[in-house]
């Protein structure tokens, strides 16, 4: 055996998993956030072993209600109790948030995919769309959306998606741009790799990680646009609870039962802070080293 | 001589850029015989590389191949839409690129990608690809193949990189191996074994090669023929032994007059005087002339085209018996 194929010895290789399995517990934002979304998490799932009353059933000889044993938060101006709906309300909202934050993450990705990696009159095409879009305010367009689709969480998907995915096309294009000139796309050209191949295989698992981390971002996003449509009366329907929709039926009585708005109010503040703290750590420990 | 398996003739890429036209590559012209290595050799920006991308069609955006022709098993790579071309990458003719790290998917099993190959290009079952993948693992010298395709990139040392990059290389049975400087980036002991590992597999698979390196004492060790290159063109070319032992272009001497030399310690190292011509600003004549010590009145003018000066062994220069004369006067390579 001649000494080239001799074998060499190295340093032992350590799983890839193995090592994101030893480090994820030592990002203190990333555990902090996962714990406090934990929780709210594990508190909807089970709403009702948490929860003894019904969130829609009126009580209308116990309304506006100061904590006590039975009503640890109080009731509403309908005698519905306020813990209750709290719980059920995170069921509504952080199920259409996560949902709401998969189609444009999808859509966006694709795009921002083969505008990034087919210059030209495809990447002049959807950044014109992507202009398009950008040029609207936020809300202003969610609202005008859902305004014209009308209410309900099928159209909410609908505006979201069509408004939310142009933040994963920049990301992702502008990723693609950078991995595209690095040697070993260059490399899978030498193989003789199609394009598909080298889109779906080499270049999606390079550029993900930076609208993975957008998308828990987003989702906080998309919660303050869904409980901002619950107030302005177009997101879900009542009677079902919804953050959005306690924070507005509260505010007729801000100066007598402050708590009515401010308790929703806080959860989706909360939720909130947990999101951006798994963002926070997820950029860490996905970062390439 | 029988049928060579690439053909290269008067190949030229052009580079276009704001202010103007470029031809890093210019008429370049080379034979490549089946199991042969030739090696390219030349300065940084002497179109070594440039050559190389030209022949499997992945030149920079903005260069092109404007003429010549590079005839590879009947199929001429100049000329051939991008959907041949991409059926002669990988399965007949592979790359081995000059930074491990770079070059490999750093997010992706190394086995994967080794597997990448037969499974994509060679249509085999998901298993069969895998075994293939172990297979070539074992035949470049990678040990504990099992345990090592699950690994990524970052996770391996420079030299098992490599040995992985020619592993891909060889994935879809190629019958060219072009290597772009792939020890470069290397410790010298790892260096070592990444040449003598080519060597190897060049004797057992019957692969030929196209070896760039600016580095003489590579080439000499894995190479039969070389073709010296300079500010585009070839100056030189012919068996590695009489190239180097008889140089017959200046600056094939002054490249083989500057690597030190152990035996004969001097004070300082020969380089060579002045600096590679701008491409955009060729001085007129033999592209060497204003930094050779032979330039006479009549390299200022006209074309260089090479001229044979024995069997097998060309050159660019017209004074190449001022060379003989220098070699004569001192050897270039003092070991026998």
């Amino acid at each position: 055996m001649s000494t080239a194929a001799a074998t060499v010895v190295e340093a032992p290789a350590v799983s890839h998993r193995q090592r994101f399995r030893d480090r994820w517990y030592r990002n203190t934002s990333f555990v902090a956030g996962a714990s406090i979304l934990g929780v709210i998490v594990l508190l909807a799932i089970l709403a009702p072993l948490v929860t003894w009353h019904d969130p829609v059933q009126q009580d209308l000889l116990n309304t506006l209600q100061g904590s006590s044993w039975d009503h640890p938060l109080g009731t509403d101006d309908l005698g519905r109790d306020i813990w209750t709906r709290l719980v059920y309300g995170a069921r509504t909202d952080l199920r259409i948030a996560f949902l709401a934050v998969v189609f444009p993450f999808i859509l966006g990705t694709f795009a921002g995919l083969i505008s990034g990696y087919f210059t030209g009159r495809t990447d002049s095409v959807v950044n014109w769309l992507v202009n398009v879009v950008v040029a609207f305010p936020f809300y202003v367009l969610i609202i005008a959306l859902v305004f014209v689709l009308g209410p309900g969480s099928r159209n909410i998907y609908i505006a979201i998606t069509i408004v939310g995915w142009v933040s994963y096309t920049r990301i992702v294009r502008g990723e693609v741009l950078v991995q595209k000139r690095q040697e070993y796309v260059l490399a899978a050209h030498a193989a003789g790799l199609s394009n598909t191949r080298i889109l779906g295989r080499h270049l999606l698992p390079n550029v993900i990680t930076q609208g993975v981390v957008f998308a828990m971002s987003d989702i906080v996003l998309d919660i303050l646009a869904i409980v901002t449509l619950g107030y302005l009366g177009m997101g879900v329907q009542p009677p079902t609870a919804d953050w959005g929709r306690m924070i507005a039926d509260g505010q007729t009585y801000l100066t007598t039962n402050w708590q009515l708005s401010t308790i929703p109010g806080i959860a989706v503040v909360i939720t909130a802070l947990a999101l951006s703290l798994i963002a926070d750590g997820l950029a860490d420990l996905l970062r390439p080293e | 001589m029988t049928e060579p398996l690439l053909e290269v003739r008067d190949l030229s890429v052009e580079l276009s850029l704001e202010h103007g036209v470029l031809r890093p590559v210019d008429a370049v012209s080379f034979d490549l015989a089946s199991g042969e290595a030739l090696g390219l050799v030349g300065e940084s920006g002497s179109g070594k590389t440039m050559t190389l991308r030209a022949l499997i069609g992945l030149l920079p955006r903005t260069a092109r191949i404007v003429g010549g022709s590079a005839v590879f098993d009947g199929v001429d790579l100049a000329s051939v839409g991008e959907d041949e071309l991409r059926n002669v990458r990988g399965r007949g003719i592979a790359m081995v690129f000059q930074e491990p790290m770079t070059a490999l998917n750093p997010v992706m099993k190394v086995g994967d990608q080794i597997a990448e190959g037969p499974l994509v290009r060679l249509g085999l079952s998901r298993g069969a690809a895998r075994e293939r993948a172990l297979e070539l693992m074992r035949t470049v010298g990678i040990p504990d193949p099992k345990r090592r395709a699950d690994a990524y990139p970052h996770e391996l040392s420079g030299g098992l990189r490599q040995r992985v990059m020619i592993a891909i290389a060889l994935s879809g049975e190629p019958r060219l191996l072009l290597c772009d400087e792939p020890t470069t980036a290397l410790d010298v002991t790892i260096q070592d074994q990444i040449l003598a590992l080519l060597t190897h597999l060049r004797h057992e698979l019957h692969v030929s090669v196209v070896f760039v390196s600016h580095d003489l004492a590579v080439i000499a060790e894995t190479c039969q023929r070389v073709a010296v290159m300079y500010a585009g063109q070839v100056v030189e070319t012919g068996p590695v032994e009489t190239v180097f032992r008889d140089p017959r272009h200046p600056y094939t001497l002054s490249l083989l007059r500057s690597v030190p030399d152990f035996e004969v310690v001097r004070e300082t190292l020969a380089t060579i005087p002045g600096s590679p011509p701008d491409l955009a600003q060729l001085p007129p004549g033999c592209r060497f002339h204003p930094r050779c010590r032979f330039s006479q009145e009549d390299c200022r003018t006209g074309d260089f085209p090479l001229q044979a000066v024995g069997s097998d062994h060309a050159t660019a220069c017209i004074h190449s018996d001022a060379c003989a004369l220098d070699v004569a006067r001192e050897p270039v390579i003092s070991r026998g």
